[in-house]
């Protein structure tokens, strides 16, 4: 965990990122298509374990590197930059959840040596978009092994994936909220799609829904219980890495426009009408990246406890909340007025300032894990809370 | 202090048994209370005991059994005795 490995994996991440991601960003965008290049790249820089410790195989870089890694790519490709991001939470999750596992353990190894692409399935018809519940439990086969059956409503590149992560009641008799993990393997895993992805943005990411049935042996269940892994990791790693990456959309947003200003002023000589704008925008995104950057410090300052306690507190619950909440909204907001800076060359896709991915990318990140809904959550949390 | 939160957690736990199914030691949200349920929970706890939890104790893990509410609690009003 040192600085020189996470600079190495920077290096080999803006390399991806100005190559392979952006080259193809638009095609995957347009043809809805994943991002088969930059993945591949991806796993050809060793990236897909760089969050495995380095006992166990992997790449042993910091969780800031991590998240630099999201804002990096998503400046060239946020589909992209989003399956990297949600693989490195399922990684997380295991990385720092698998207790005594020595399945899970021989598990991250393989992925380290392979450089396995996880997905996962959260959602579920039926639960209202709440993950901490789950209709599908898990069904006894024998003594050994299992098996279970979900209706997810997204799987992001479930059929691009090697191995499949999945929350279901530790058994068909448990209460919706006594959740699991389950890690399957393609080979055990069958997808039966119940629907398409033809979306406004985020095209690339390829997440439709499923019917998935799984069987298993029963060490591929993760002992920690799920609500422990979603509080402590899932939840405060996936807002941090998807507001890193929505920032690194913003961020390109920005940069063209900047762009587009230039070229107008090299020609008139002087900063052209509408470049205050530009200078409305840079207060934007300063604000965003503070946001997101102060809420990289607070997660490494509560992860530097032994034990995490202070990721259980509500004050931790809000904290990454809000970055989620104020993250996602900004970043359209930032993507939005890039538009309006450029003009019609902004809009017009076929051009070297469009900004029509980067709003459409960006429309996604209010709705996924909805901001209405966290809202109600953080509502009733500060009603107990005290220091927020 | 047992039958005071077993009655706060009867109103506003939303268990799927009847509390009086689940042991002192048995966790409450593997018998189906919701961390939804669980603030509720926390509120009542506050008011019947005219109390109020500090940041570090609003985990999911203090709230998890009976005995681990009524340690939290006996340690708060021993604190403040």
């Amino acid at each position: 965990m040192s600085g020189a490995t996470d600079d190495a994996f920077l290096a080999r991440i803006r390399q991806v990122a100005s190559g392979a991601a952006s080259a193809n960003a638009d095609s995957v965008d347009r043809e809805a298509r994943f991002p088969v290049e930059a993945i591949g790249a991806l796993r050809d820089a060793g990236a897909l374990s760089a969050f495995v410790p380095v006992e166990l195989g992997g790449g042993g870089i910091t969780i800031g590197a991590l998240a630099s890694a999201c804002r990096e790519l998503g400046k060239a490709c946020a589909a992209t930059a989003m399956i990297f991001a949600m693989h490195q939470i399922q990684v997380a999750s295991i990385a720092r959840h698998l207790g005594e596992s020595a399945w899970f353990g021989e598990y991250l190894r393989r992925l380290s040596e392979q450089q396995r692409l996880i997905a996962s399935a959260t959602s579920e018809v039926g639960t209202g978009g709440d993950m901490t519940r789950s209709v599908a439990g898990i069904e006894s086969i024998d003594a050994t092994s299992s098996r279970f059956e979900k209706q997810a409503t997204t799987v992001s590149y479930g059929l691009h994936a090697d191995d499949l992560l999945t929350t279901v009641r530790r058994s068909s008799e448990a209460e919706p909220g006594d959740q699991v993990l389950v890690l399957t393997t393609s080979d055990q895993t069958q997808f039966e799609q119940t629907g398409g992805w033809d979306t406004l943005g985020m095209r690339g990411t390829c997440s439709p829904g499923f019917v998935v049935r799984a069987t298993f042996a029963n060490e591929q269940v993760l002992p920690a219980a799920f609500a422990v892994i979603a509080t402590e990791s899932m939840v405060p790693i996936s807002h941090l890495l998807w507001s890193e990456l929505w920032l690194g959309i913003a961020t390109n947003a920005f940069d063209r426009g900047r762009a587009f200003m230039r070229a107008r002023a090299r020609s008139s000589g002087a900063a052209p009408e509408g470049a205050e704008r530009l200078s409305v925008l840079m207060t934007e995104l300063s604000l965003l990246r503070a946001e997101v950057d102060s809420a990289l410090a607070t997660f490494e300052h509560y992860d530097s406890t032994p034990g995490r306690p202070q990721l259980s507190t509500m004050a931790a619950v809000l904290r990454f909340n809000n970055l989620k909440v104020a993250a996602s909204e900004k970043a359209a907001e930032i993507a939005l007025g890039a538009l309006g800076a450029i003009g019609i060359l902004g809009y017009k896709n076929d051009s070297p300032y469009s900004v029509g991915r980067h709003v459409r990318d960006t429309l996604s990140a209010p709705l996924m894990v909805s901001n209405p809904r966290i809202h109600a959550t953080n509502a009733s949390l500060l009603m107990v809370a005290k220091e927020v | 202090m047992h039958e005071q939160i077993r009655q706060v957690l009867s109103e506003h736990g939303r268990l799927a048994a009847d509390v009086s199914a689940v042991a002192d030691d048995d966790d409450l949200f593997m018998a189906g209370m919701t961390s939804h349920a669980s603030i509720s929970v926390m509120l009542a706890l506050e008011d019947c005991f005219d109390l109020e939890f500090p940041d570090e104790m609003l985990t999911r893990s203090v709230f998890s059994s009976v005995s681990a509410i009524a340690a939290a609690i006996g340690s708060l009003q021993a604190a403040s005795a």
